[in-house]
């Protein structure tokens, strides 16, 4: 990155920032690394990597079940990490968090648990088309396995959700409403307040996709009165982790999810009871060094400020958007405006599949994604079988955006034919 | 220039031969890469068991584009004997680029599609052996 005249954002020091993280320092075909690829998982701190490395050099043991100081120590870290994310959502209790896999297993958890007991036939589900298909296929999954039927409130000519069809589609019939609070193809921030109210005006439930919220700016389940909302740790500097928030009475109500070790208080030959919250859905040894090391992550998160990390992201994305529009011929799918969506663009260049520009940007050093990106509805609705997308995260600098621009037009001038 | 992106490449994926359909064909085929979702179509049009007309459809990459396109061209006054036969080693040479593990299917697809189409053979060219 050039050292003269380095443009800012408002919002952080990427220049300190991009020295915790050790992956950042590498070259790629002999170019510097550019990693715009945060909205599929983001590179991890040296304080997380120290945090996994710890683990298993000084107490990898057993979480809950070890009488001996080391599983003690494990499970006082595996618990406070828990802690941790309850404080960083604003979640009223270390109940209310349920350790996952990722994201997806949060949302096919609420599915199985919470759906398999109060949907039934003649019922309706509400998603929307900004959804990643893992809001989207377990729904489908239930309404099938149910009778019930899943609706979709549509997208508008600037990337925006409906907001007339948040009325119309969300009524007396719908039992649950499963919506994203930002999009990971548009970027697209979604009316998540006043979908979460209308749903409860009716007497649904609402799941909140957060894979591409909580990671990029202050999200606090209170004051959205969100009943379900799901998260990846992968996706916030921490490992390979995922989060279900749920609220208390709705746990309380629901049957387990997957049975086995840990999520039983006791088991006899012909039934068993369950543990409490939240252990009642962790079945089976969990991923410990992982969930420990969201502890680290938070903290990071923490030290940066949430309204700084989104108003970094902001200006990135604002910046972005402007240099991409003066590409020739360019199409960038989703809202113009930096306000509306969050820090992931994808794009697509007239005559060039997704492929081929992002193996050209990858002979650059820059790391962007192609394809459908887990949305193939959306893509649909956009007439495109798939696009290229870039995504910023925390260490991401505005040169970075040059480089990227520069990239497309060399694109351009390869393909041109 | 670009070793990828060559001239050639370029070529085939900009300008594809064979590209259309046949509406009498013998043998039509159509799959897709579950990687990228791209699709490719394929008729063949038989005379005595050789390889009279050709035809593919679809969108997908250049590579997989030129790699059909190329294809086409290989396939006139084939035997489907001499179909069967012709595998990954034979699309890397008639393409002449190098290519990394992901990219390898965008090449690969169009053959596979052949391949299926006339044999019901599923696998990838490039999973032959362990399958
Ligand atoms: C909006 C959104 N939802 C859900 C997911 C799924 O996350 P995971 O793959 O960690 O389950 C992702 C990321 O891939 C995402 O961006």
């Amino acid at each position: 990155m050039s050292a003269t005249n380095p443009i800012k954002t408002k919002g952080l020091n990427v220049a300190a920032i991009r020295e915790d993280f050790p992956i950042l320092q590498q070259t790629v075909n002999g170019k510097p690394l550019i990693y715009l690829d945060s909205a599929a998982t983001t590179q991890k701190p040296e304080a997380v990597i120290q945090a996994m490395d710890e683990y298993y050099h000084k107490y990898n043991a057993i979480v809950h079940r070890g009488v001996y100081a080391l599983a003690e120590e494990a499970t006082a870290r595996y618990e406070g990490a828990r802690k941790k994310i309850q404080k960083f959502i604003n979640a009223k209790s270390y109940r209310e968090i349920v350790y996952t896999r990722n994201t997806t297993e949060s949302i096919n958890l609420v599915a199985y648990a919470w759906g398999r007991k109060n949907i039934h036939a003649g019922d309706e589900i509400v998603t929307t088309l900004l959804e990643h298909h893992s809001n989207i296929v377990p729904w489908q999954l239930l309404a099938k396995e149910k009778g019930a039927a899943l609706k979709f409130i549509d997208v508008d000519e600037n990337g925006l959700l409906r907001g007339e069809q948040i009325e119309t589609l969300v009524t007396e019939k719908t039992k649950l409403v499963a919506a994203t609070m930002a999009s990971n193809v548009t970027g697209t921030l979604t009316p998540i307040k006043q979908i979460i109210e209308r749903a409860h005006a009716v007497g649904a439930v609402c799941v909140v996709d957060a894979a591409q919220s909580v990671p990029h700016m202050p999200v606090d389940v209170q004051s959205l009165d969100a009943d379900f909302l799901a998260f990846s740790g992968h996706k916030m500097l921490g490992p390979f982790v995922g989060i279900l928030y749920g609220k208390r009475a709705l746990l309380e109500a629901m049957d387990p999810f997957l049975g086995g070790g840990d999520m039983i208080r006791e088991v006899f030959m012909d039934h068993s009871t369950w543990n409490e919250l939240p252990w009642k859905f962790e079945a089976g040894t969990p991923a410990i060094m992982e969930g420990i090391a969201m502890s680290a992550a938070i903290d990071y998160l923490n030290a940066l400020g949430m309204d700084h990390v989104r108003a970094h992201e902001r200006d990135l994305a604002a910046y972005a958007l402007d240099k991409m529009r003066d590409v020739e011929g360019v199409r960038i799918v989703g809202p113009l405006d930096a306000d509306q969506r969050g820090g992931v663009i994808a794009f697509a260049v007239p005559e060039v599949h997704p492929h081929d520009v992002a193996q050209i940007f990858d002979r650059e050093g820059i790391c962007v994604r192609a394809g459908h990106h887990c949305a193939m509805p959306l893509h649909e609705h956009y007439g495109l079988a798939a696009t290229t997308r870039a995504s910023f995260y925390v260490y991401n600098a505005p040169e970075e955006i040059d480089k990227l621009v520069e990239t497309l037009a060399k694109v351009r001038q390869i393909f041109r034919g | 220039m670009d070793d990828l992106y060559r001239e050639l490449i370029l070529d085939h994926y900009q300008h594809p031969h064979h590209h259309g359909e046949i509406p009498d064909a013998d043998i039509s085929y159509e799959d897709s890469n579950p990687l990228c979702g791209d699709k490719i179509r394929i008729d063949i049009k038989l005379k005595n068991n050789i390889v009279e007309d050709v035809k593919f459809n679809g969108k997908g990459c250049a590579v997989s584009q030129a790699s059909a396109s190329m294809l086409m061209d290989e396939l006139i006054g084939k035997s489907l004997d001499d179909i069967k036969k012709l595998d990954k080693q034979f699309i890397l040479d008639m393409l002449g680029i190098p290519l990394g593990p992901t990219r390898i299917k965008c090449a690969l697809l169009p053959l596979k599609v052949i391949k299926a189409g006339v044999y019901g053979i599923q696998t990838w060219p490039d999973e032959e052996d362990d399958a």
